[in-house]
């Protein structure tokens, strides 16, 4: 097989529902390339050395042009690069400053703090099943549960979900690097969306000013860290990444979650009456089906030799995460889902600096629905499977799961 | 008898002891569970508890963030084994296979691990180290009477010896709003282990938060008032300091004095073992029956060349008991060498210091990312051409990278590229080490020389 035929693989829908043969084949050349097309690389300790080598930026001002083309991403100074794509020192200052109302160790507890109200979200979407026998997972769970909690900890009106809903969902799909697409099109489209999320933001965060409250918004907006303040700019963007990752990624972790568990009703069973479990079976859910599969955007600032090959300074490198995580090299039987696997060091939510930030949320979100559907759905099953998936390549996950149940479970039992 | 019949017996019902039930001690005895050892398994230590973790001592427990008596070392699995907890090996019969007992004891073994770790080097006059305030810290016990003390605030407190120890006991009493002096005979803290370039990072962080820091004198003497509590400290450059606290954190000194006369290579400088963590005996010949690990060992390192490393770090001591116990039940040919890559974290005055290698061999230092300035970068030292250790602050997600620089010889300096070089990263600059045969209190790496049953090398401890 061709390289180019391999990295259309990737990216073809028909492999959507399951890519990880193709990864197994990719395994094969763990730096893959072709002509114009990006370095590709798919095995485990080659995807971590590179996440920690700080020669790799991940700022697309270091492409080389011609790698640069490829990109969606346009320069838009109302919205700069969000420190996703920024290389330290200004992504670490800006993600430390985004840190300081999220987390330790300014904010310990704001997680632990949000267990509570988590739980209580999805003790009201369940029980809103309650006179129905079939679902759609996601437009009835997977998909309200994490924006409302999103919503809720940033400081956003639940009510606006409909208009942001949009922009975050053209957002995300400008990060598939689908080369069947009209690339200047989608740019335009994914740039307006941009430009009226920022919009939309700018005003919420002026009311934020005005009005405070306990919410991510209003203190980031306020800034009373030990370093300062976020620019205007940089706040927009900062809030723009965390809406919209907060938006696609636990959809699909709690969809893939569910679907994997239906696929093993034994451990299915085991977390209902075992919610300690959810803990490790989040973490290999993370690596059996990371909901981001694959990281398309880092760049050399120098030539950077890795198992045989040269990645020349300013081409385009694909991690590919879902790979890695199913690499033999790194993992006693890769392609087994065993919840209690030991020694799971998966590469899920990325690792080095720019490791998922959101990470800390999305785990509990996931332990908490996983365990309280597991709990609460009497006899569930798939009735499609597989089900259909979204487009997207790099945030993959069903697009529906529909499930049907015999009832509910009171929320004790 | 065949080797491998009698690898098998001891395997199904040896009889292994394990001397030192600490952090290296336990890790070793699960492991050999682990991989399928069903013999008989004890466990000798002369300290009345299980094992527990020492890092946090000076961290949380000082802070009152955890207690003490709940720094226990989580169990990774069952182990079935025989504890004699709270009393002393004295002794060790290499003939007989046979471990003496303090309180007159003694235990049979097939094979022997020792893991007797260090202690502190305490003050070195015996009547000034007696008196109410003076303070080591290197267990559970210690840590419990030092809290105890610096909750009950005192007025100042005096700490002697900058290394990791003493930074992050100033650290915490500046934590605890107390005040407190630090006195340093180098010329800033963590020279030894670090060099001058970092340690001067280390100096700034020290003042920023309000640390009385006296570099380049000792202290000379501890005074007590007539009911034997100490009031007062000397220093050489002729000031007097009025404590009421005083800790002394002047590194380590190895538990091997049990081993005289054993025939045992052990010594001051600890057990000379081969890279497979079998003991050298006096004649410098390798035992096949006596294996150590940890604070304790002193092994060859090839990266290193050769030279006998002893280190001073949890991760070594985790993973050298593993190797350990892993070749005391296989055969010479599965045996496993142990190739860890020094690495050790602290955290001190909010700032998480981490390295990898041997930093006291770099003979340069080169600021790889960040800024010395803002106290956030990454310090590449180099030895003869090639990388041989980094240094983080606050930096810790790198690290890897300049692992495997290390592992990979990787020439020093590194001539690429990088996200976050400054100005200042563009040229290596001497490290700035001090001169090793003017041996201030700790460097937490000692390298000893080649031979391992050299004893003239001596690395005397800082007579403060
Ligand atoms: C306050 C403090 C902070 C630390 N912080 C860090 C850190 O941040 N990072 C890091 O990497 N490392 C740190 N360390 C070092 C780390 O704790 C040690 O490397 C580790 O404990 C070594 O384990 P060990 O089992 O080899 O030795 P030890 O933990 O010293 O255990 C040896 C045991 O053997 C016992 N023993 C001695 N002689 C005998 C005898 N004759 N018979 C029976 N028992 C005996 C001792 O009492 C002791 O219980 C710190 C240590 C201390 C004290």
């Amino acid at each position: 097989m061709t390289q180019g035929s391999l990295l259309r693989k990737i990216t073809d829908y028909a492999n959507r529902a399951d890519p990880y043969p193709v990864y197994a084949e990719l395994r094969k050349t763990p730096v893959l390339h072709d002509e114009a097309g990006p370095y590709i690389v798919s095995t485990y300790w080659e995807i971590h050395g590179l996440l920690h080598d700080p020669r790799i930026s991940s700022d697309a001002r270091n492409l080389n042009p011609q790698a640069a083309e490829t990109l969606a991403d346009e320069e838009d100074p109302a919205l700069p690069p969000a420190f996703l794509r920024l290389d330290p020192p200004e992504h670490d200052r800006l993600r430390r400053l985004a840190m300081t109302p999220f987390g330790p160790p300014h904010t310990p507890r704001r997680i632990h703090a949000m267990r509570g109200e988590l739980t209580r979200i999805i003790g009201e979407l369940i029980d809103g099943f309650a006179d129905r026998d079939r679902i759609d997972l996601v437009d009835h769970f997977s998909y309200p549960f994490p924006v409302t909690v999103i919503c809720r900890l940033l400081g956003v009106p639940r009510e606006d979900e409909p208009r942001f809903h949009h922009w975050a969902e053209t957002l995300a799909a400008g990060l598939d690097p689908d080369p069947d697409e009209d690339a200047a099109e989608r740019r335009r489209v994914t740039q307006r969306a941009r430009s009226e999320l920022g919009l939309y933001l700018a005003e919420l965060i002026e009311e934020r000013r005005r009005a405070p409250g306990d919410d991510m918004l209003s203190a980031l907006a306020a800034g009373h860290g030990p370093e300062g303040q976020m620019t205007q700019a940089e706040l927009l963007s900062t809030a723009a990444l965390l809406l919209v990752a907060g938006h696609e990624t636990t959809v699909n972790l709690i969809t893939n979650g569910m679907l994997t568990l239906l696929r093993n009703p034994d451990v299915l069973t085991q977390l209902r009456t075992r919610p300690h479990l959810a803990v490790p079976l989040v973490e290999e859910l993370l690596r059996f089906e990371p909901p981001v599969q694959l990281l398309p955007q880092r760049t050399p600032l120098a030539d950077i030799d890795i198992a045989g090959v040269t990645i020349p300074k300013g081409a385009s490198v694909w991690l590919v995460l879902a790979s890695g995580n199913r690499d033999p090299q790194r993992f006693l039987e890769p392609d087994r889902f065993d919840p209690q696997r030991r020694d799971n060091q998966h590469l899920g939510f990325g690792s080095g600096i720019h490791s998922c930030f959101g990470a800390p949320l999305a785990r509990l979100e996931a332990q908490l629905a996983l365990t309280a559907l597991a709990r609460r759905l009497d006899n569930p099953r798939l009735l499609e499977d597989p089900p259909e998936y979204r487009r997207n390549a790099v945030l993959r996950g069903p697009r529906h799961l529909p499930l049907a149940f015999d009832g509910l479970r009171e929320p004790g039992d | 008898m065949s080797g491998n019949g009698s690898l098998e017996a001891l395997r199904r019902s040896g009889r292994i002891v394990i001397v030192g039930a600490s952090l290296a001690g336990l890790r070793a005895a699960e492991t050999l569970r682990d991989e399928g050892f069903t013999g008989s398994l004890t466990l000798i230590g002369d300290e009345p508890h299980e094992p527990y973790d020492r890092p946090p001592l000076s961290k949380q427990v000082l802070l009152g963030k955890a207690t003490a008596d709940r720094t226990a070392l989580p169990r990774r699995r069952e182990l079935d084994a025989e504890w004699r907890l709270g009393v002393a090996a004295t002794g060790l019969d290499m003939t007989a296979r046979r471990v003496r007992l303090g309180d007159g004891d003694e235990v049979p073994y097939d094979r022997l691990l020792i893991t007797t770790g260090v202690r502190a080097r305490p003050w070195p006059h015996p009547l000034e180290a007696e008196l109410d305030g003076v303070f080591v810290l290197r267990t559970r016990q210690d840590a419990i009477a030092l809290n105890r003390r610096l909750t009950a605030a005192p007025h100042r407190v005096l700490v002697i010896g900058a290394g990791f120890t003493g930074s992050e006991i100033a650290s915490a009493c500046r934590e605890l709003g107390l005040e407190v002096t630090v006195a340093e005979r180098g010329p800033a803290p963590l020279v030894g282990a670090l060099g001058g370039v970092v340690g001067q990072v280390a100096a700034e962080l020290h003042r920023a938060h309000g640390v009385d820091l006296r570099c380049g004198v000792m202290v000379t003497g501890l005074e007590g008032d007539s009911a034997g509590r100490l009031r007062r400290a000397h220093l050489s450059d002729g000031t007097a300091l009025d404590v009421d606290v005083a800790v002394v954190s002047l590194g380590a000194t190895r538990n091997t004095e049990w081993l005289a006369g054993s025939g045992l290579g052990a010594g001051p400088r600890g057990i000379a073992c081969d890279a497979g963590c079998r003991a050298f005996d006096v004649r410098g010949i390798v035992t096949d029956d006596v294996f150590v690990a940890g604070d304790v060992a002193r092994s060859p390192h090839p990266l290193f060349n050769y030279q006998f490393l002893s280190l001073e770090h949890w991760g070594n001591a985790v993973s050298q008991a593993e190797t350990a116990a892993h070749n005391m039940i296989n055969a010479s040919a599965d045996r496993r060498p142990h190739l860890w890559i020094p690495a050790f974290w602290s955290s001190q005055f909010g700032v998480n210091i981490k390295s990898v290698g041997v930093p006291s061999l770099g003979e340069e230092i080169l600021i790889a990312q960040g800024s010395l300035a803002e106290g956030r970068f990454t310090g590449v030292y180099g030895y003869q051409g090639r990388v041989i250790a980094a240094v983080t602050f606050d930096q810790t997600k790198w690290l890897e990278h300049y692992q495997r620089l290390i592992e990979t010889a990787a020439p020093f300096p590194p001539p690429w590229t990088t996200v976050d070089r400054r100005a200042e990263g563009l040229r290596p600059v001497p490290a700035d080490f001090p001169d090793p045969s003017l041996p201030t209190h700790g460097p937490t790496v000692t390298l000893s020389g080649y031979s391992p049953t050299d004893r003239r090398i001596t690395f005397t401890p800082a007579r403060a």
